[in-house]
């Protein structure tokens, strides 16, 4: 009942312009001239100016030593190193994103022993800069020479060697990971946080628990709202990893050091990292635009349910 | 049997230092219809929200079809139940919503499925058999792919009653059920709770459609100030109403 009125008022206005008495005959042949400035080619000159200047000194300047970047690039010393900072980039986000998620639900826990906790841990690993954390994971066993498993003031069942254990690379793991699971419950917990909490109670109402409830209900509604700054995430994992070149881990900036630290052409070896970085980040980049796009278009949950509120 | 579908007897509720609900003695029975009515901040939905636990009560004693809410009575002591526990009570009552709270990222269909294959582990097909069923029976047997997002107001409570129904309720709590829709939207949901009326469903409707409590509920209760402050056949709750509040609500709205 309510389309026909609308409709008709639809009809009347679109049939108006094909009324040739209604409308002025002069108005078609009216040209519209944009205001053009007398110095709108100054900006773009200037622009092309910088961007010849940086190329002169850039690409056509020897001591960059494009030659041996080239070279270099694919070298099986370098190439290996990638694959470890690809590896420890994708190991440590996978872990940082589930921490982040256990950590998120911990810190909406009714216990408020449990949500202390997470509160402290993102408060202490949010709070000390990444590189410490590096290195203390990596001195490690200085402060606990065994690590055992027992009850605590009780008795232990069995022990290990700290400098065994923590290796580089587990060094490297755990700070990165540990790291960005406190990065990642926040990023969680707003997203949790987005979703309506009518939502919940609607889940608990047909008899879900609160885990299921979570499960099945809050977190797909909450991942429009948590997918976009984990890509961010990712890419500055990606950065971060060269950070445990300080630790003595073959990564790709390690890689590239161990390499000008015999033959001193440091320069053209960071050029190296610096552009398997880029391709890195930008195939990142590319891969995140898609995921947002995919969900800024197919969004049906997300925002308050109910339109025409 | 004798055992009331709800009862309550001396029912507190305190928020911090405030008082929502000030020692509430009611009781609903079987197939009735009762429509709480009030002022706002009377305590109505607080009420409601405590018959299915999703808030917890400070003091007295609740029960839905002779089981204490939340809890276990054994002897003279009440046990407090574990979440699990509490969620199989709550798939028996049904609840719906001012806001509707459609699952977004569920279709019409999905989200009446969703309790029935979820929560009771019935097999897919049966439940899609029963929802189209329920669709159907609210008028919307045509909009089972569409998102929430996509209907209006008063479709979406209509699928929200029967995700409700979808669980096989004994009880149905409409927590406000017409007061977010547009005027022109509120007729068609109170048609689909006047259906389930005549159906035999015991219902408990927090309203502000005096006309509804009027013509379709057994009984009106009219709450003030975390009180029932009376209980009666609508005629003479609306006709005769005895306390000087209640008179000067209805002046108010009537």
């Amino acid at each position: 009942m309510q389309t026909d009125p609308a409709k008709d008022v639809e009809g009347r206005s679109g049939a108006s312009p094909g009324v040739p008495a209604d409308a002025p005959s002069t108005a078609e042949h009216l040209e519209v001239v944009p205001r053009r400035s007398a110095w709108r080619f100054l900006p773009p000159l200037i622009v092309i100016l910088i961007a010849l200047q940086i190329l002169e000194s850039i690409v056509f300047n020897p001591r960059f030593e494009w030659a041996l970047v080239g070279s270099y690039l694919f070298s099986p010393v370098i190439l290996s190193g990638l694959a470890m900072t690809l590896g420890l980039t994708v190991l440590c986000m996978v872990t940082g994103v589930v921490l982040g998620v256990v950590l998120a639900v911990m810190l909406r826990s009714n216990l408020w022993i449990v949500s202390g906790f997470a509160k402290i841990y993102i408060w202490f690993f949010r709070g000390t800069p990444i590189l410490v954390q590096l290195i203390f994971w990596y001195n490690l066993a200085a402060l606990f020479p065994d690590l055992s498993v027992g009850i605590p003031f009780g008795p232990r069942f069995f022990g290990i060697d700290t400098n065994v254990l923590v290796t580089p690379f587990v060094a490297a793991f755990l700070g990165l990971s540990l790291n960005e699971g406190a990065y990642m419950a926040e990023i969680v917990r707003a997203g949790i946080s987005s979703v309506d909490s009518g939502q919940e109670e609607a889940a608990r109402s047909i008899g879900m628990t609160h885990l299921r409830a979570m499960l099945r209900i809050v977190l797909p509604q909450a991942m429009p709202f948590i997918i976009p700054p984990t890509g961010n995430e990712t890419i500055g994992m990606l950065k971060m990893t060269s950070l445990v070149s300080v630790i003595a881990l073959s990564d790709l900036l390690y890689s590239a050091q161990a390499i000008y630290s015999r033959n001193f052409q440091v320069i053209p070896l960071l050029l190296v990292c610096c552009c398997w970085y880029l391709f890195m980040t930008s195939v990142l980049t590319v891969i995140q635009g898609r995921i947002e796009r995919h969900y800024s278009r197919g969004r049906h949950g997300g925002g308050p349910v109910g339109g025409g509120h | 049997m004798s055992v009331h579908m709800v009862e309550a007897r001396g029912v507190e509720k305190r928020i911090r230092q405030l008082d929502i609900l000030k020692g509430i003695d009611f009781h609903v029975d079987r197939g009735e219809v009762v429509s709480l009515i009030g002022p706002s901040g009377s305590g109505k939905s607080t009420f409601l929200r405590c018959i299915n636990h999703l808030t917890k009560i400070s003091a007295g004693y609740l029960a839905v079809d002779g089981e204490a809410v939340g809890y276990r009575r054994e002897g003279n002591k009440l046990y407090e139940l574990s979440d699990a526990e509490i969620a199989i009570n709550r798939a028996s009552i049904g609840m719906v919503f001012q806001r509707f709270n459609l699952f977004g990222h569920m279709t019409a269909l999905q989200n009446i499925i969703e309790g029935p294959v979820q929560v009771k582990r019935e097999p897919a097909a049966q439940a899609r058999e029963r929802a189209r069923q329920l669709l159907d029976r609210v008028g919307l047997a045509e909009k089972e792919g569409a998102y929430p997002s996509e209907l209006s107001g008063g479709q979406q409570q209509r699928v929200a009653i029967a995700r409700a129904l979808a669980m096989q309720p004994k009880l149905m709590l409409f927590d406000e059920p017409t007061s977010a829709l547009d005027p022109e939207l509120v007729g068609e949901v109170l048609d689909v709770m006047k259906g389930l009326a005549a159906d035999g469903m015991t219902m408990i409707v927090v309203t502000h459609e005096m006309g509804f409590a009027r013509e379709i509920c057994d009984r009106v209760a009219f709450m003030d100030d975390g009180r029932m402050v009376e209980v009666g056949p609508p005629a003479e709750v609306f006709g005769n109403p005895q306390s000087e509040r209640a008179r000067a609500f209805f002046a108010r709205i009537l």
